[in-house]
């Protein structure tokens, strides 16, 4: 019998320490390609860095300029896209969340949702083209930010409604208990429960739409001067490195490493904030 | 609004009286949940002013009594009660009762502690502010009378602004007695008070229940019989659904009347 039992307890240890090493070794492979990319990122990003990145914009083949326009161009339209996005996906998580039980229309939207959620985003910058840039006749910034807001809304309203889902139903008993009625119960308890959540939930949108540039090819496309007239064509980072990148010359592509390298670290600062300042447990 | 509530009776003097004029009275109460028949024709009054405990093993049916009273059921489709439950003479199961209105007036202390996401201040503010504009002073005052009510006043007075959550787990629940009792209601429910608390925080929260019926009718649920022995004035047992006994605590306790409610309180059940 015991004899027995020590060949079951040795096999188990044996499985474990395989399954182990499996796992382990699954993890090196996927941090290897990271670390790879970060390397070479850093490596050809950080020696293309200058001031005159953000002081000049983009300049022709040959002769000496930044990335100011792009950075604008960038920032613009995924502020306009968060500014709008995020309310829309707020109210559409806490619709889902609190008022949904139960309701056919709230499946419909939740399931679209998903949809939406999963869409390539090249999809989704020609709808914009279809909807919009082709109907007025000329690529515009607002277009841009339609684009980056229709990829972003839906991760805030996946992030929102999971975020309430985790709120014990005591919480909102409680609220509901003192006579409260259900928008403050909303408004005051349950979402202010999960607020570090639903922020972080904005952020990691902010980050996904941030680093876009399919949508924005059909929509904002690009601009070669500064400009801040989001009702014309806006340079924007995503797309100037995919063109310099492209290109055969060797200061664009030196610029487009820097632009990588500067989207890279924007992101990166974003989800430490999301994890580090805005991280908060459920009670 | 009076800072503090005037005691309208003696606390004494009252156990041995005929049976306290009705708070809440229940009659022919049926319960659902969905296709499952969860109260099945209970009748019983709380006495007001007095302490009633619900006994009974898990499933019984008596948390679901309890939130039948401020109607916290109406939370959830699929769950109906029918029947009457009279609150100072008036059914609040009908349509057109504003349950907002019905929840100020009839309070709950769940089995654990809710604390709000927000200061201990605010915690307790909240239900105020929901129906009375006060000035701030006369909110710190509410705010100091109901957690000295709670017992909690000395413990708390120097951190105000501190998150509630941050509290002991005993303490929450006396916050949560302090918010209850803040907004100053007529009744006062206790869904399993004690079960998530330590013996000396459950022996706080009981001598509280024991004060408050001095202004409040208090409806209990308990899982502990030698609690509902120690807080209550009247008994009610439950099983499957069923109201098998209700009379004064006392009697209940040392001669049932039942066979099925002896066997329950000797611990011969099952």
């Amino acid at each position: 019998m015991g004899a027995e039992r020590n060949a079951i307890y040795r096999r188990r240890v044996l499985v474990n320490r395989f399954n182990l090493l499996m796992s382990l070794g699954a993890m090196a492979f996927g941090m290897l390609f990271l670390f790879w990319i970060l390397a070479v990122l850093f490596g050809n990003g950080v020696a293309a860095l200058s001031p005159t990145l953000f002081s000049q914009p983009t300049p022709p083949p040959g002769s000496a300029g930044g990335l100011a326009n792009a950075i604008a161009g960038s920032v613009a339209m995924v502020a306009v896209a968060t500014l709008v996005g995020a309310p829309v996906g707020v109210l559409a998580g806490v619709y889902l969340a609190e008022f949904g039980a139960g309701s056919r229309f709230a499946d419909a939207t939740r399931f679209i949702n998903d949809i939406l959620l999963s869409a390539p985003s090249i999809v989704l910058g020609l709808v914009v083209y279809i909807a919009w840039v082709a109907r007025v006749g000329h690529f515009s910034g607002w277009a841009g930010s339609a684009a980056l807001g229709l990829i972003a809304i839906p991760v805030v309203v996946r992030t929102t409604e999971n975020m309430l889902r985790l709120v014990p139903a005591s919480l909102r008993e409680a609220a509901v208990a003192l006579g409260a009625p259900r928008w403050r119960v909303i408004l005051q308890v349950t979402l202010r429960a999960v607020r570090g959540g639903v922020i972080t939930g904005v952020l990691l949108a902010v980050a996904r739409i941030a680093g876009e540039t399919a949508p924005l090819l059909f929509t904002a496309l690009n601009n070669q001067f500064w400009s801040t007239d989001m009702n014309g064509p806006m340079a924007n980072l995503p797309v100037v490195i995919f063109q310099f990148a492209m290109s055969p010359y060797d200061d664009w592509q030196a610029l487009a490493w820097a632009g990588a390298l500067l989207i890279t670290l924007a992101v990166l600062a974003l989800n430490v904030l999301a994890r580090t300042v805005f991280r908060q447990d459920i009670h | 609004m009076n800072a503090e509530i005037p005691i309208a009776r003696p606390a004494v003097a009252h156990r041995d009286d005929a049976p306290a004029a009705p708070k809440m009275s229940i009659r022919h109460l049926d319960f659902h949940y969905g296709a499952f028949h969860a109260l099945k024709d209970v009748s019983l009054d709380v006495g007001e002013k007095r302490v009633t405990a619900f006994i009974g093993p898990s499933g019984c049916g008596k948390s679901t009594l309890l939130r039948v009273l401020n109607r916290m059921y109406s939370l959830y489709p699929g769950q109906r009660a029918s029947g009457e439950v009279l609150l100072n003479g008036s059914d609040i199961l009908g349509p057109d009762v504003d349950l907002n209105l019905l929840r100020a007036k009839v309070g709950m202390v769940f089995q654990k502690p809710t604390p709000f996401p927000m200061s201990i201040r605010d915690n307790v503010a909240f239900g105020v502010s929901l129906y009375e504009r006060l000035t701030a002073r006369e909110m710190d005052e509410r705010v100091e009378w109901a957690l000295t009510k709670a017992a909690l006043w000395n413990e708390v007075k120097d951190k105000l602004g501190q998150s509630g959550t941050a509290l002991s787990g005993g303490q929450q629940q006396r916050l949560c007695i302090a918010r209850a009792v803040a907004v100053q209601p007529e009744v006062v429910l206790f869904d399993e008070p004690t079960s998530a608390l330590d013996p000396i925080s459950t022996a706080k929260v009981e001598e509280l229940i024991a004060e408050l019926k001095s202004d409040y009718t208090i409806a209990i649920v308990t899982h502990n019989m030698q609690q509902a022995a120690r807080v209550s004035d009247c008994t009610a047992y439950m099983y499957l659904g069923e109201l098998i006994e209700f009379g004064e605590t006392d009697e209940l306790f040392l001669r049932p009347r039942r066979r099925e409610t002896e066997d329950y309180i000797t611990g011969r059940f099952g």
